[in-house]
Formats: structure tokens, C-alpha cells, sequence
């Protein structure tokens, strides 16, 4: 069948097959490969996007199941020349090891803070606690997070 | 020409310079293996056995053949070369030889127009199989005589005995690397019988010597090329998906990549030893250590990867940093029927670490003693024989300073029960706060770097100046831990050249860089380009006839004599450096020799908040000082800390992968394989003790491995503060707190 989606505010189509999931769409079908899978169960947050407003693991999504929604995925928040605050603070920190869990973590990190501008702590923690990095123990992560919200 | 001092180059050794992986990595345009593609490839599938010991009485891929999009199957009948691999010895059937002999064993790999005709192709190779009893015990594989590599320390007087004596039995269970990346690969066929390879490797060099005697290809014809990659923590030590797809490349003609989910990377690659260890230690009445024995028996899996030189290290760190001079140790590791164990951050040394630093609180408690006291009256220092070899310690090592460093911080000053959130169990937690219990506890852990044993260990590196900079190339492999910065900064503070980047050379091009492992690549790499910047330097100012060097060139009394575009068509300058570290030796008969090149040290100190009722831990915060030598880049040394404490506490309280009697695995997913998350990791404070190295760049030891040894050990002292209980196990299960 052919989806129809807006990816990071542009018009897209993909002709999918039943078994595609929304994350093998935005990597095979899209080329959006800063999306990464890491579980296929929805555990990690690797593959963390927006869909129609709240953040979704993109591997438990069926590719059918998003026709006609609206996805932002990491290639949405920011490029090299005009890095999202976020992005630029996971650099700075050194929030950033191997980097696979970077983009899901990025994009669930930027949704915190657009729905809630002042998280406390723990709101942070219950955000991203689906986000799971093997390399940082996450300390960075957080000085990352603190870094943008002091820098409004 | 203008007239102007020589500035300090920026980014140099000490700063916290910002990986140049980073903003590609944050943007989501660093390309990981499993982000490649060419055009025309085939997606490859991999059938694994069920069952954890078995004989294959038919196979059977005509049905899967036969399917519409797939182009090729191979089995174990098809490998062209020696049909086994393995670094050490190669005892591993490239697939499958006839008899399983672990869950999750390659049988068949499938190579397909997409991912799942292949996966399905693969489901539809008929297996019959005969199962045969598994051997899952570690004991009754060393009674069948099913032993990889048995190292005995023996050492000082056996009549030797102290006045008082503590015995203790211990085990461990299996972690984990859980690398968020999991395994991926590409080959593409050269057209010419050769083939191109990317593939998950911390060390390139090994995997083509190995997968050219599969392949049988003359080395000339392999390609081993370096990619991005999602972690590693050993997982990547050994070959995996590489030798299938590189000969489904060969066979087919095309191009074929595969990515393994999740169950696959748990069946794939090698895992940290599972382990069983009893020990005694003795001691005077005033708290020496008088005498040491150990019995450890790791369990090796079905096949042997590193496992003959993980047992070296239990072996000779089984006593910790101590001084002790009379030590009896049999290591054992052995073959059973669960899948393979090697390398994984600490390599060996966090088995003993856990029995050894147990032992230690046990016998603090028989002495009447403080257990820091017990532990700085004993603490290994330089000219001190190590307890278990009798090498004598040459080098910096503050043991006692990582000691007492750690328990100067302050304790945190909070109650438990404030924020349901903090909490053990979290906010389903139905003790109430005023049960929750506190306990504090301390461990120290010592750890060799960079190859032990005789090994001709080294690293080669290339620096070449360019027309508006300096190149280093290099095999060694970056799978997160930011060497590709540090070897930046030190060729930028040797050089005096800014614009420095990092070619990545594939296998052709480049001799070994040694293995991204052993905390090894900041001492080998980085002392490979330490050299070669030096070279490179001093023949250009040769070259020149001056006296400085810069981005604008070459400088002789404060004047420009010749730009690098000038030296770079003049050269052009290009200095290869193969660097070795102070040689090593085997052990004799008794474990004696001095076996291991450097050493560094690191002491813990865990607090949690225990629930006695439901058995859970909330870890509020572990402490770490360190022996780094010196701080190379301060914000990613406190990554590497912060990362490792998070897996060694992950190993204390929850990470294990859990195999059913059957020697089936019960867990190999994200699902029910727990991993900390961000709810579960504590604040960290480190302290680093900077008492330069005697061979590392600029006096830098290695440091990425040792956050994760005596992390485990401190976290489970902690509990048994807070509970009284014994809890000789990790992970500490919560039945092992409420009924342990």
C-alpha cells in the first residue's frame, strides 16, 4: 500500500509492505537513517520520533498506522549549521559516547521541554527513563538538559 | 611575512575538547554500520539452534532455496577455508559443524532480496536435531575434564598460616555488554574473487587474519574496513556476522549486509564470564594479610575466544591491591554448553574483584577492624610484589591515596522517603519511607592495562602534514569512548598544529593498532601518535631549517620560512611509528613472572537505600577516586567513569542473563535483560588522582575499565550494611535480601 505522512514538515509517500514498522519506512524507505532501532520492542527509546504530538517508539508503530500523521524525527530539530539548543548542549557535555541512543534521546528530551518549559528532576527522569544509554550513566545527559534550561 | 610569537595550539592535552564525532552523531548523520548501503545488496538472516546441546541429525535449505527473492544459503559444508574461527585458538565452527553445542548456535545465514524474505527463508530450513544432555555446571565440566585453561598461583610458604581466618563462597552471574548498537555489517564483492568488509570490531586486524583462513583468501583479497559503531564493551572483541556475509558477498556476487536484533546480538556475541569462586583469607591479629587461597571456576561457554586470558587476569588480580606474601590460587575456566564468554569491560579482574573485596569486609568484621583500615594497613604500593605473580610494582600506585581520597567526600545528608521517586522500587513502593533502610560500603579494585602474558603488543600509527594540517591514520577503532579526540589533542600538543583529524585506514593501508580493549588505546594509539607527531615535527623543522611549527608553517626566529603547503609539496612529511609497551613475560609453573606492562587502581564507595520487605535497592550515590596518571580530556574521563559505574552497578543489582536448566537463555531480550535507566543511576563524584604513568602519553594511564570493577562489590557491601544479610551473589536478587 502507499502512505502518505508529513516527515519534519514536508510531504512524504512510501509504498510499504504489511510487515514495515514506521522506523524501517523513515530509515529504508525515507532515508532518514538518524533514526536508530536498538530492541524492536519498544524498550530502549532509540527510536524515539514525534507522532501527532507525542513522542512514540517508531518501532512499534506499523508503517499503515501512520498514514496520514504528522512525524518529526532527529533530521527535524536541527542540522549541522543550525544545531537545536539540545544538540548543541549533548555536545558540549559530553552527552554524547557512541551516540546510537543520541537521536531518541534528543528528540524525547526537545518534547519535554516544549510541553513542559520548567521540568523539575524528576519529571526529567520520568521523561527519559524510557531512553536507555549503555555508555554515559546518563550524568551528562543531565548536565545537558540543566545547560539548556539555564541558558533560557 | 609577518613577524609573530608561537601561540599554544588549542585543544591540546588537559582541555576538554568536544569530539569531532559529536554534532554528526547529535544531527543523526554519523553513519553506523547499519546505516550502510549499496546499491543492489542483499539483506542476510541468520537460522540459530533452540536448544542448547544437540546433534543435526538433516539439514535441509532446498525448501528455503526455493523461495522467491532468495538468492543463497550457506551451512557449515560451504566454508571454503578452515571452517572454524577464533582469535586464540580456533575451536568456533564458522556455522554450525553437526553438533550444537550452545543456544542460539549459527546453523544456516540466508541472503535475500529484503530483511524478512530472508528471515523467513531462514525459519523455513528444515533442522531435525537429536538433543544431548548439556553440560551447565561449571563443576561438573571441570570434574569431565573440560577445562580451556587452569593458571595456578603459587606463591610463598604453604605452612603459612595467620591467627585469623575467613572463608567465603561466591558466585556471579552472566552480564551483558548490551551495546545499544547491535551487530551489522556490509560486504561488497571487488569483482576481482576479493571482497570489501565493514563489521562490528574493536580490532580489525585480528578479525582479517581470521576471516582470511575462513574465506580462503590470500590477505591481499580482504578488506577490513572501520564504521561507525554503537558501542562495544567487549562484545566486539570477537568475529560474529563477519564471515557469513563477507562469503554470501563472494558467493552471490552482491553486495549483502544484515543488522541483528536483539536476540540475535544476545545469541551472537561472547558475554562476562558467569562464576563460582570460594576463597580464605588469614590474617595476623593486628590485620596483614598472611595468606591467601582462591578457587575460581569461570564458566567459558561452548567455545574459547578470550577466555584463556580473562582467567590470567582473575587469576593474578584474585587478591586485589593488596600485599600478601603467601598466595595459593587455581583459576579454572571451562567449557560448558551455554553460549561463548570473553571479553567484557574489566576482563576477568571484576569476578575475583567482587569474592576478593567480599572477603575483605568479611575479615574487617572477624579482626574487629574497620574495614578501611583493614584495607589502607595492606594496600599495595610501587616496589611491593603483586600478592599472586610477585611482580614487583615500578609504577605510581596510589592505592592507598584512591583510599582515603574516596572516603574524605562527604556522605550525602538526605533522608530516604522524601520524594516517592527516590525510593527503592520507585512510586509503587508499598513500604513505608520510615522502613527503608541506609547502608554505606567500599570496595577498591586494581586493573592491568594494555596486553599481558608475552603478548607482542603494539600499535602503529601514521602522521602525515598536509597542506593545511596534519592527518593521523591509524586502525584503531573508536566504538564510543572519544580516543578519536584524545589522539587529536596529542597530536595537536606535539605538533603544535591545530587543524588535526583522524583517518580511520582500513586493514590494507595500515598496519594493527592492537585491540580497542584492555584500557589500552590512550597508552598504545595515543603513544603510536605520540611518536609519529614527534617525527613529523622534527622532519619538518629539518626539512625547513627552523625552529617552530604551526598551521602557518615553519617559523626560525620568529619568522615564517616555509608554509605547510610548502612542506607538503616539498616532503612531502609522512612518519610511521610502530610503538610497543615495556616488555612482558609469561608466567613459570607457580604464576611467577612479571606478567602484566602497567597497572592503575580505583576505590569506590556505594550508598543505597534498601526496602528489607520487597528486596529492592535505590542506589542514592557512588563515589570514585581514581588513578589516572593524568587527565588527558576531563569532561570525557568523567564519561568513561559515570558509563562504567553505570554497568557494574547494573551488574550488582540487576543485569544478568539467566540460562534455564536446559542451558537455554531465558532472557535475551531488552524486555526482561535489565539495564539501568536513568531513574536508576545515582549521582557521581570522582576524585582523580593524577601521579603521572611511567610510558602513557604525557603520564595518561588507561582508565575506561576500571569505574566498572569495584563498583559491583561496593554496591553489595552497601546492601549488606543496610540488611546484615550475607548475599555471596550478584546480581543481588530481591529473594536473595528478604529470604537470603
Amino acid at each position: 500500500m502507499i502512505i502518505r505522512l508529513t516527515v519534519n514538515g514536508e510531504p512524504r509517500h512510501a509504498e510499504v509492505a504489511g510487515w514495515e514498522s514506521l522506523l524501517w519506512v523513515l530509515r529504508e524507505r525515507l532515508g532518514l537513517t538518524g533514526t536508530k532501532g536498538a530492541c524492536e520492542q519498544g524498550e530502549c527509546g532509540s527510536c524515539s520520533v514525534v507522532l501527532d504530538g507525542d513522542v512514540v517508539c517508531s518501532c512499534l508503530v506499523m508503517a499503515a498506522d501512520a498514514d496520514g500523521a504528522q512525524v518529526t524525527t532527529i533530521e527535524g530539530l536541527g542540522t549541522p549549521d543550525r544545531l537545536h539548543p539540545l544538540q548543541e548542549a549533548f555536545v558540549a557535555e559530553g552527552a554524547v559516547q557512541c551516540g546510537y541512543c543520541t537521536p531518541g534521546l534528543v528528540v524525547a528530551a526537545a518534547h519535554l521541554l516544549e510541553t513542559n518549559p520548567s521540568p523539575t528532576s524528576g519529571e526529567v527522569k520520568e521523561a527519559l527513563s524510557g531512553n536507555l544509554c549503555r555508555c554515559t550513566g546518563y550524568g551528562a545527559i543531565l548536565r545537558a538538559l540543566a545547560a539548556v534550561e539555564e541558558g533560557r | 611575512m609577518s613577524v609573530e610569537t608561537r601561540r599554544r595550539v588549542r585543544g591540546g592535552i588537559g582541555e576538554s575538547v568536544l569530539r569531532p564525532d559529536g554534532i554528526p552523531k547529535v544531527c543523526g548523520t554519523f553513519e553506523y554500520l547499519e546505516d550502510l548501503h549499496a546499491d543492489g545488496m542483499l539483506w542476510a538472516a541468520t537460522r540459530r539452534a533452540d536448544v542448547a546441546r544437540g546433534r543435526i541429525l538433516r539439514l535441509d535449505v532446498d525448501g528455503a532455496l526455493a523461495m522467491p527473492g532468495v538468492y543463497d544459503v550457506i551451512t557449515f559444508a560451504d566454508i571454503p577455508g578452515r571452517p572454524y574461527q577464533g582469535q586464540i585458538v580456533p575451536d568456533q565452527p564458522v556455522l554450525c559443524d553437526g553438533e550444537i553445542r550452545h543456544w542460539g548456535e549459527a546453523i544456516a545465514v540466508v541472503a535475500a532480496d529484503d530483511p524478512e524474505t530472508a528471515r523467513l527463508a531462514a525459519e523455513a530450513i528444515l533442522v531435525d536435531i537429536e538433543e544431548l544432555k548439556p553440560i551447565t555446571d561449571v563443576e561438573q565440566a571441570l570434574e569431565a575434564g573440560e577445562v580451556y585453561r587452569h593458571f595456578p598461583v603459587r606463591r610463598g610458604d604453604p605452612e603459612a598460616r595467620g591467627e585469623v581466618a575467613v572463608e567465603g563462597f561466591y558466585e556471579v552471574g552472566t552480564q551483558d555488554q548490551a551495546p545499544l548498537g547491535t551487530e551489522a555489517g556490509l560486504a561488497i564483492p571487488d569483482g576481482a574473487g576479493g571482497v570489501d568488509l565493514w563489521g562490528p570490531s574493536q580490532w580489525t586486524h585480528v578479525d582479517h587474519e581470521q576471516l582470511v583462513a575462513c574465506l580462503g583468501l590470500t590477505p591481499d583479497r580482504l578488506r577490513v574496513h572501520i564504521s561507525g559503531l554503537g558501542g562495544a564493551f567487549g562484545s566486539r572483541e570477537d568475529l560474529t556476522l563477519q564471515t557469513h556475509i563477507a562469503l554470501l558477498a563472494l558467493r552471490t556476487r552482491r553486495p549483502v549486509k544484515q543488522h541483528y536484533d536483539r536476540t540475535d546480538s544476545f545469541a551472537a556475541h561472547v558475554k562476562r564470564h558467569a562464576a563460582r569462586m570460594w576463597y580464605r583469607h588469614e590474617a595476623d591479629r593486628d590485620g596483614n594479610l598472611v595468606r591467601v587461597e582462591a578457587r575460581m571456576i569461570l564458566d567459558g561457554g561452548a567455545y574459547q575466544m578470550t577466555s584463556q586470558a580473562v582467567i590470567a587476569n582473575a587469576a593474578t588480580f584474585a587478591v586485589g591491591p593488596y600485599r600478601c606474601p603467601n598466595t595459593f590460587v587455581d583459576a579454572y575456566v571451562v567449557r560448558t554448553n551455554h553460549p561463548p564468554a570473553g571479553a567484557m569491560r574489566g576482563f576477568g579482574t571484576n569476578q575475583a574483584c567482587f569474592a576478593a573485596e567480599s572477603q575483605m569486609d568479611r575479615l574487617a568484621a572477624a579482626l574487629g577492624m574497620d574495614p578501611l583500615d583493614l584495607r589502607l594497613r595492606n594496600a599495595l604500593a610501587p616496589g611491593d610484589p603483586l600478592a599472586t605473580t610477585g611482580q614487583v610494582i615500578t609504577e605510581p600506585l596510589p592505592t592507598a591515596e584512591v583510599i582515603r581520597s574516596v572516603a574524605a567526600l562527604p556522605l550525602p545528608d538526605d533522608e530516604p522517603g522524601d520524594d516517592p521517586l527516590r525510593l527503592p522500587g520507585g512510586t509503587g513502593l508499598t513500604t513505608p519511607p520510615d522502613r527503608v533502610v541506609r547502608g554505606v560500603g567500599y570496595a577498591v579494585g586494581i586493573k592491568n592495562l594494555a596486553f599481558s602474558e608475552g603478548f607482542d603488543d603494539y600499535a602503529e600509527a601514521r602522521v602525515t602534514l598536509t597542506a593545511d594540517g596534519a592527518e593521523i591514520h591509524t586502525a584503531a577503532i573508536e566504538v564510543g569512548q572519544g580516543m578519536v579526540t584524545v589522539l587529536i589533542q596529542i597530536a595537536r600538543t606535539v605538533l603544535g598544529i591545530e587543524n588535526v583529524t583522524v583517518v580511520f585506514d582500513d586493514t590494507s593501508r595500515i598496519g594493527s593498532a592492537g585491540s580497542s580493549s584492555a584500557s589500552r588505546q590512550t597508552q598504545m594509539a595515543g603513544g603510536a601518535v605520540q611518536r609519529a607527531a614527534a617525527a613529523a615535527r622534527e622532519a619538518a623543522l629539518r626539512l625547513a631549517g627552523g625552529d617552530e611549527l604551526d598551521d602557518d608553517g615553519v617559523w626560525r626566529d620568529g619568522r615564517l620560512v616555509m608554509t605547510l603547503a610548502e612542506l607538503a609539496e616539498r616532503g612531502p612529511i609522512s612518519e610511521w611509528v610502530r610503538f610497543r609497551h615495556p616488555e612482558t613475560e609469561e608466567p613459570d609453573e607457580h604464576g611467577q613472572g612479571r606478567l602484566h606492562a602497567d597497572f592503575s587502581v580505583a576505590a569506590h564507595r556505594a550508598v543505597v537505600d534498601v526496602d528489607p520487605e520487597l528486596g529492592l535497592v535505590r542506589v542514592v550515590r557512588i563515589d570514585i577516586a581514581q588513578d589516572v596518571g593524568r587527565v588527558l580530556n576531563p569532561v570525557q574521563l568523567r564519561g568513561q567513569i559515570e558509563g562504567g559505574i553505570a554497568q557494574g552497578m547494573g551488574w550488582a543489582i540487576m543485569e544478568e542473563l539467566v540460562f534455564r536448566d536446559d542451558g537455554t537463555v531465558a532472557n535475551p531480550t531488552f524486555t526482561d535483560y535489565l539495564l539501568p535507566t536513568i531513574l536508576d543511576m545515582p549521582p557521581v563524584e570522582a576524585v582523580l588522582i593524577e601521579e603521572p604513568g611511567t610510558w602513557g602519553p604525557f603520564g595518561a594511564k588507561g582508565m575506561a575499565e576500571l569505574p566498572t570493577v569495584s563498583v559491583t562489590p561496593a554496591v553489595v557491601a552497601a546492601i549488606r550494611d543496610a540488611t546484615g544479610k550475607a548475599l555471596s551473589r550478584v546480581p543481588v536478587r530481591p529473594e536473595d535480601i528478604v529470604f537470603g
